[in-house]
Formats: structure tokens, C-alpha cells, sequence
């Protein structure tokens, strides 16, 4: 347990993406079975305890201290795990429990004997490894690593690509043992052959005017690109799963998805917001986004459905292989054959060079359309971002000047820099109201000027943020503009980023609300 | 294990303390002696405790203190202004003020710190000044002194503040020594006493490469050194010689560790020796990546052990979280009383 609190305790600090892959490195190969699985399924968020739950914990607590003092303590801090386990008498013994036989023991316990071995375990530790376990059994670990970062680290101690870990990923159990076994090379890669996993999926490069010039159009096929969620269909004999391109499963916030998912296939598609066959903006499909538990009348409301537009498996045959042409070929026929609800294909777009394309490309102004796909014919379904065979070619951004308001400081290698900027427009009574954040988009030298005139003109600071005089305007890009109750202003900005700096424009000359609202389609 | 014992007097004719020993707005006075304890303003004659400098205040008449206090005194402030004529005592070597008897005890805080300890007609008041219990290699153990009244500090009094083994902090230091060789570790510690502590535990735990020190540790390290403490070999960090600095563990004050000064250096880990490091969101609003409990100051357990021993029915609180530990003393049966002087810092 002190192994895995350390950890965690790192994890938390670490302020680069490098460092954290390290210490779960260093972590995997240094600790024994089941130890290491079962902190790899912690941070991966795979376990659940209920009846652990933080108003038990603080009834411990508040049992066990004096009243008074433990909110002294409280106020002080304003964290209860850590108050909980800073203020719990003793500090431990030198063999506080470890970590497997906790989670074998919240596992097995009934429910009314969970608060006893807690606080037995409480007992038994030191206040780090304290905080460590109770973020542990109240599920909320929050330590800035991500199951992301953790396979990145596996891949690394297997001498593997991340890729190969994502596939097996999730066809396996905690405490991973045939995992670290495979990648410490003592066994054979873990077989998930008909195991609802999911697949690493073929990614685009932005298409740049360089390309543009040398493409062969004629080997090509054109899609519209959507706004959507990309996301990939599993169902097999064995199980159904929604997964976004960053392999999270999604499952559960998509009932309507899994019911149609009547077949044995793996496709790829687009998930979005459908009414009457017509897209609706991405906005619409983000209340749908991240909800445990969706009701029959928010169905309907935001009703979804999956753009298809590949097929990887068909039943237990591997198509990866196979040029896209092939695929297609196949998904069309598949498609006739299976005719799933909620869902269609996404139509090749007939086109014969780049002008009829670019002309295509501008003459969409659909909000839920990001631009064009490119992809070559012959190409194989590949892992990753391979060189040249999938394009995206995002219509022009729509832009406007902004006033720079609040600057925030960024992470990683510039978390010494102010970075992340909210901007505004005016409203129709003269003030400013913010519209978005951007946190790209600048040069090197631009972020070097813009910290330093961040630093000279801060008004107010709250906590991180720093509030700026309003005078600095940005020529801000953006792909669309939504309507948003989140914002004071009522509308939002997809994808904004810093265009360039306008430091010859005085901020009275920035835009203004309503042509920001004249971008709404 | 006392320093020494109490003699019962008889309670009618020992005077209470508060009618011979006060606050006051230069700091705590002694009446029967004429002088104040650390105190806040210039003074005639000041006793001091140690030479931290909300405590050592330059430009008193007369001041008493250990040789090192006064040796520390002068390196920080420089000779005249750390008092116009300096008076050595040792600790345990007891001298009369007028009425009263005026003994030094190690306070185990930083190396020449001392509790004040006070006798006058049969009342003995003990003045802690800082003090801790851990074992420090740099500074002469915490002896705790029968009384009538103590008079303790409480930087870290809440009961969530409990430090961990300084050794287990260092053993941490030394692994992610181990597990990051190529990066430069910078550890924010105070110039004096903490930093040389640190250094000093290194060397125990093993470390023996040379350690580079930011321009305002230098002379601390130096008057240690020629106060007989060994710290092993010690390199002015500069931030021009960065490459130099790859792998290696370098001290600087924690107000340089905010300041690009730390980020200049070629991808480093940023420590922070302090007892507030117990808190996360403290370490974590500092951009510390590894926080290091390693404190000055005793924790609330080692605050109310230290008040069990001294036996004291009274206690005064001089400054930091008084209200918790005098709701504790109230619960020990020990009057309890908040000074609330205004000038001694959270610092550490």
C-alpha cells in the first residue's frame, strides 16, 4: 500500500506527461503481482466499491476526533480525505496493509462490515498512505494519470506499441496478470481474438497546400468529415461496446447504440445528434456527452445515431488488411444486408479535381460539417496516423477579433508561461463578455510577448487566473459558432485558436456579439 | 531526562507568573531582569533565542545569546548591527539579571537555539522561542524543562499537521535521485537551518557528491562550517553553468523556487523542504513536484507531548494556529493563553 500511495502521491505533482510515464514505469517493473495489476486497474478506474462511500468515512472520523478540532482541521484544508487522514490518530504501524488483500477484502466484506475494516486499515497506516487509500475506496483517485498515460508506460516495459495494448486492453481483468506476463515477456499476448475489444483506429493529417498541389486526385475517395464523436462498434458473440477513438468506453451513455448493434462486426463511424436526417451542431450531441444514466424523454430529445463510414471486422474476418476500396465495397454490402437502425453510411462524394472540391469544401456551411475526408483507395485500415493516406481538409476558419480578459498559466512546458486565454466580444450594452478560450495558435515569440504583456497589465488575480487590462485584441479562428447556455455571452466558439495578434487594433474596434451570432447556422 | 527538577515552593509565596514576565508590544518582557525575550522593536537588552530573522531583529543595546546565535547574528546582519555589545552564554551555565536567573537550553530548532529558562523567587517561567523534537544533526536536541509556565510557539498547531520520520523525506529525496539521474533536483529550503539540515542528512543517508547552493545560502553554510558542523563538499549553483547542475541536488531559498530562477535550469524536479508541505493543495499551488515534510517546527503531536513534560499548569501560545492547541490544553487541564504577537512568521 505505501509502494502504490507514493505513487500516487508523485503522480499528483508530476507536472509533465514524460515524468508520469516514468514513475508508472519504474512502478510496473518494480512491484510483484497482483500489487501492480491492481493499481494499474485503480488508476484505470475499473473498480467500484459500494458501500465505501465519503460520508462513511467522515462519520469514522468525526467518531474518532474531537468535533471541534476536526473542523479546525476541516476549514484549514478544505480536503476531507486528507483532513480524514492527517487528523486519524496513530500514525500507523510499520506493516500497514497491502493493496490486494484491501481490495480482496472490499470485495468480499458485507456491506455493514466495510466501516470497521476501514477504519482498521486507517489504523494500520501512515497518514500518506492514508489519503491513498481512501481516494482508493471512494473511487475518486484524481492523481492527472490516465489509463492513456498508464498503457503508454505498459507499452514501454514491453517494448511494444501502444496500439497492441489498447487491442488487448479490454478483454482483460484486474489484476492483469497475463498483461505484465506478456510484457515481461514470460507469456504469450493475451488472447482477445473474439472478445468485444477495442481496435486502434486509422487517424488523418491535416491536408496543407503543399499536398494540395501534388495529390492524385484520381486515386482519392471524398467524404464529408462531421462533427461528431468518431466512434467504434464492437459486437461480438461475446459482448457489444461503444468506444471513442481514445478507447473509452461509452457504452452506457448510448442505450439506443447497443440495442442496434444486432451483428458480429467492428465498424468505424461518425456518432451524432440526428433529427428528421438532419445533423444538428455538435453542441447538441455534448448533452448526450458523459451521463451515466439517460432517460427515454432525453433520448428523444437528442436523438443519436452512427454515420458509417469503415468496416475492420466482418464477424470473425480481419478487413484491416484489405484496400479501402475493398472495405467500402464490403460495408456497402454489408449494410444492404444487415440494414441496422440508427444508422447510415456516409456517401462518397463524386467529384473529378481539386475545383469542384474546393468548391464543395466552401460552399458547406452547415454547422455540422467540419470540411472534407480524402482517403486513398488502396490503402490498408492502419494504426495510427500513417504518412499519406488519410487527409482531412477543414474548410476555412471563420474569424473574429477578440479581447484578450483573464490569462491562465499552461501546462507541461509552458506551465511557466501564460498560455490559456479567455477573450471576449462586446455586447450590445458596451461591455465585454467572454466567448472562448484558446491556448493554441501562437508562435513561440508570440507566447514569449503575450506572457510578458500579461505579466505588465494584470489587474485582479483569482487564485491561478490573472483578470488583464482590456486592450490587447486577438484575430481569433474558429470552425463554428453554437448557442450556449454555459457562457454569459449565449453562444460559444468551436475550436477557437489564436490567428494572429492585432496589436495595431484599438480593443474599442474588436467585434461584436451579434456578428459573432450571425456565424450560428 | 530533565534538565532539572522543579523544587515545590510554597504556592503563597511564589509570585504568578504574569506579575513578573508580560507581553508588550516590543515583545515579551521580563520585568525583574529588564530586558526582552526576541523581541519585535529595538530594545536595551534583548535575549534572543536563535537567529531567525523574525526573532533575531537587528540593532538592540545589549544582546545575550548563545556563541552560535551570536556567531549566525553577525553573518546575516553583519557585526554591528547584531547588537552594539554581544554576550555569549553557553547552555546550562545559569547567569543572574538582576532578580532573576537566566539559563539557555537547547531548543533542538536550529543549530544555537535555546529556550529561555526563567527563575524568580521559586516561579520558573521556560520560553521555547521555535523549537522541535526530531533528531537534527545540525542543531543540539530539545530538552524539556519542568515549570510553571511555558511559553510555546504553535506554528503547526492543528492536529492534521503530523511530520513523518525526516529521514523517511530524505529516503524519498534519494530515490527520486535514483529514479531521475539525468534531471536537476532544486530544493526550496530556508537559508538557515533548514538547509543545512538537509545537506547534512544527505551525507547520512549516503550522499556524497557535491551539492550546489544559490548565492544566499553560501555564508550560512560557511558560519556553520566554522561552528564545527560538517556538510561535506558544497558548489555555488549558477544558473550560466547549468549543464554542470545535470543530475545534481541544488539548495535555494523557497522565494527562488516561485521565480524562474528554478525553471532556468535544465528540467527540474522542484522540492520544497517544509512542514506546510503536508498539505497537497499548499505543494501543489507552489508547482512542487516532490514535497518534502521536513520541518523546523514541532507537530501538534510532539506540541502537546512537550507540554505533558514540562509539567506546566499554564501555557502561554506566543503565535501561529493558537486556538486548537489552547482548546487542547484546556482538555489536559492547563490554562491556556494566546499571546498573539504580532511579527513572528508562518516561515519555514
Amino acid at each position: 500500500m505505501k509502494a502504490f500511495a507514493e505513487l500516487l502521491e508523485r503522480l499528483l505533482y508530476a507536472p509533465a506527461r514524460n515524468t508520469k510515464i516514468a514513475l508508472l514505469l519504474a512502478y510496473f517493473t518494480g512491484r510483484p503481482d497482483p500489487e501492480r495489476g491492481y493499481a494499474l486497474a485503480a488508476i484505470a478506474g475499473a473498480l467500484d466499491f459500494p458501500g465505501a462511500k465519503p460520508a462513511v468515512l467522515k462519520a469514522l472520523a468525526q467518531a474518532r476526533t474531537d468535533p471541534f478540532l476536526f473542523e479546525l482541521s476541516y476549514d484549514f484544508i478544505g480536503d476531507l480525505a486528507e483532513t480524514i487522514a492527517l487528523i486519524w490518530p496513530g500514525t500507523g504501524t510499520p506493516h500497514p496493509p497491502d493493496l490486494p488483500s484491501v481490495i480482496r477484502a472490499l470485495h468480499n466484506a458485507p456491506r455493514d462490515k466495510i466501516p470497521g475494516l476501514i477504519s482498521f486499515w486507517l489504523d494500520e497506516c501512515d497518514p500518506s498512505t492514508r489519503i491513498a487509500l481512501i481516494k482508493l475506496i471512494t473511487g475518486g483517485l484524481r492523481v492527472g494519470a490516465s489509463l492513456r498515460l498508464a498503457q503508454l508506460a505498459l507499452a514501454e516495459m514491453g517494448g511494444v506499441e501502444v496500439q497492441a495494448v489498447e487491442e488487448v486492453w479490454h478483454g482483460l481483468e484486474p489484476p492483469y496478470e497475463d498483461l505484465f506476463s506478456w510484457l515481461e515477456g514470460k507469456g504469450a499476448k493475451p488472447d482477445t481474438q473474439e472478445r468485444p475489444v477495442f481496435r486502434p483506429v486509422m487517424l488523418a493529417h491535416p491536408l496543407e497546400a503543399p499536398e494540395l498541389s501534388r495529390l492524385d486526385w484520381a486515386a482519392h475517395r471524398a467524404e464529408w468529415k462531421w462533427d461528431g464523436v468518431r466512434v467504434q462498434l464492437v459486437a461480438t458473440p461475446y459482448g457489444k461496446r461503444l468506444y471513442t477513438r481514445t478507447a473509452d468506453d461509452i457504452s452506457s451513455a448510448f442505450p439506443e447504440i447497443l440495442e442496434a448493434m444486432n451483428f458480429h462486426a467492428v465498424l468505424d463511424g461518425e456518432l451524432l445528434v440526428i433529427r428528421d436526417g438532419a445533423v444538428a451542431p455538435f453542441s447538441d450531441l455534448q448533452q448526450r456527452l458523459g451521463r451515466k444514466i439517460v432517460s427515454a424523454a432525453f433520448q428523444a430529445k437528442f436523438p443519436v445515431g452512427v454515420r458509417l463510414y469503415d468496416i475492420l471486422f466482418d464477424g470473425v474476418e480481419d478487413l484491416r488488411a484489405r484496400p479501402f476500396d475493398a472495405r467500402r465495397a464490403r460495408l456497402e454490402a454489408w449494410f444492404a444486408m444487415q440494414q441496422p437502425a440508427r444508422m447510415d453510411l456516409s456517401s462518397l462524394i463524386a467529384f473529378t479535381g481539386l475545383e469542384d472540391l474546393a468548391a464543395l469544401r466552401e460552399g458547406a456551411r452547415e454547422a455540422a460539417i467540419e470540411g472534407l475526408m480524402l482517403k486513398l483507395g488502396d490503402s490498408p485500415y492502419l494504426a495510427g496516423r500513417p504518412k499519406g493516406a488519410w487527409w482531412k481538409w477543414k474548410r476555412a476558419p471563420l474569424s473574429l477579433d477578440a479581447v484578450l480578459m483573464y490569462a491562465q498559466r499552461g501546462h507541461g512546458k509552458r506551465s511557466s508561461y501564460y498560455s490559456d486565454y479567455t477573450f471576449g466580444v462586446w455586447n450590445e450594452k458596451g461591455e465585454l463578455v467572454p466567448v472562448g478560450k484558446a491556448y493554441s495558435g501562437y508562435s513561440d515569440e508570440e507566447l514569449i510577448f503575450i506572457d510578458r504583456w500579461i505579466r505588465n497589465h494584470t489587474t485582479q488575480r483569482f487564485g491561478p487566473v490573472r483578470e488583464v487590462e482590456k486592450c490587447l485584441v486577438f484575430e481569433v479562428g474558429f470552425d463554428a459558432a453554437q448557442l450556449s447556455t454555459r457562457h454569459k455571452s449565449g453562444v460559444a466558439l468551436r475550436f477557437p485558436r489564436i490567428l494572429r495578434l492585432r496589436t495595431d487594433k484599438p480593443a474599442a474596434e474588436a467585434d461584436r456579439l451579434e456578428t459573432v451570432r450571425g456565424f450560428i447556422v | 531526562m530533565f534538565y532539572k527538577l522543579h523544587v515545590d515552593n510554597d504556592p503563597a509565596l511564589t509570585p504568578r507568573p504574569e506579575s513578573w514576565l508580560m507581553p508588550t508590544k516590543q515583545g515579551l518582557y521580563c520585568q525583574p531582569g529588564d530586558f526582552h525575550i526576541d523581541p519585535l522593536r529595538q530594545v536595551p537588552r534583548a535575549v534572543i533565542t536563535h537567529g531567525h530573522s523574525d526573532h533575531a531583529r537587528p540593532g538592540h543595546e545589549h544582546v545575550l545569546a548563545t556563541a552560535a546565535t551570536l556567531a549566525l547574528m553577525r553573518t546575516r546582519m553583519g557585526a554591528e548591527r547584531a547588537g552594539a555589545r554581544q554576550q555569549a552564554l553557553a547552555y546550562h551555565e545559569p547567569l543572574a539579571i538582576g532578580d532573576v536567573r537566566v539559563t539557555l537550553v537547547p531548543a533542538g530548532h536550529v543549530l544555537g537555539a535555546a529556550q529561555v529558562v526563567l527563575d524568580y523567587r521559586g516561579s520558573r517561567a521556560v520560553v521555547s522561542g521555535d523549537y522541535k523534537r526530531q533528531p537534527d544533526p545540525t542543531a543540539a536536541p530539545f530538552e524539556p524543562v519542568r515549570c510553571d509556565l511555558f511559553v510555546t510557539e504553535a506554528t503547526f498547531g492543528l492536529p492534521v499537521f503530523r511530520h513523518p520520520p525526516a529521514e523517511d523525506e530524505i529516503k524519498r529525496l534519494l530515490d527520486s535521485i535514483t529514479l531521475f539521474p539525468e534531471r536537476t533536483h532544486v530544493i526550496g529550503a530556508y537559508a538557515l537551518g533548514k538547509c543545512q539540515r538537509v545537506i547534512a542528512m544527505l551525507r547520512q543517508g549516503g550522499y556524497d557528491a557535491p551539492i550546489y547552493l544559490h548565492g544566499a545560502h553560501m555564508p550560512v553554510c560557511d558560519a556553520y562550517r566554522a561552528l564545527g558542523v560538517a556538510l561535506g563538499e558544497l558548489r555555488p549553483a549558477t544558473v550560466a553553468a547549468k549543464a554542470d547542475l545535470r543530475g545534481a541536488v541544488v539548495l535555494a531559498p523557497p522565494a527562488a523556487m516561485a521565480d524562474r530562477w528554478a525553471r532556468r535550469l535544465e528540467d527540474p524536479v522542484l522540492c520544497m523542504a517544509s512542514g506546510w508541505m503536508r498539505i497537497r493543495q499548499r505543494a501543489k499551488a507552489g508547482g512542487v513536484e516532490l514535497p518534502l515534510i521536513i520541518s523546523d517546527h514541532a507537530d501538534w503531536d510532539d506540541l502537546l507531548r512537550t507540554i505533558r513534560e514540562t509539567q506546566a499548569p499554564e501555557i502561554w501560545v506566543t503565535h501561529g494556529a493558537e486556538e486548537a492547541l489552547i482548546h487542547e490544553a484546556g482538555k489536559m487541564q492547563i490554562r491556556a493563553r494566546a499571546l498573539s504577537l504580532i511579527g513572528y512568521e508562518d516561515e519555514e
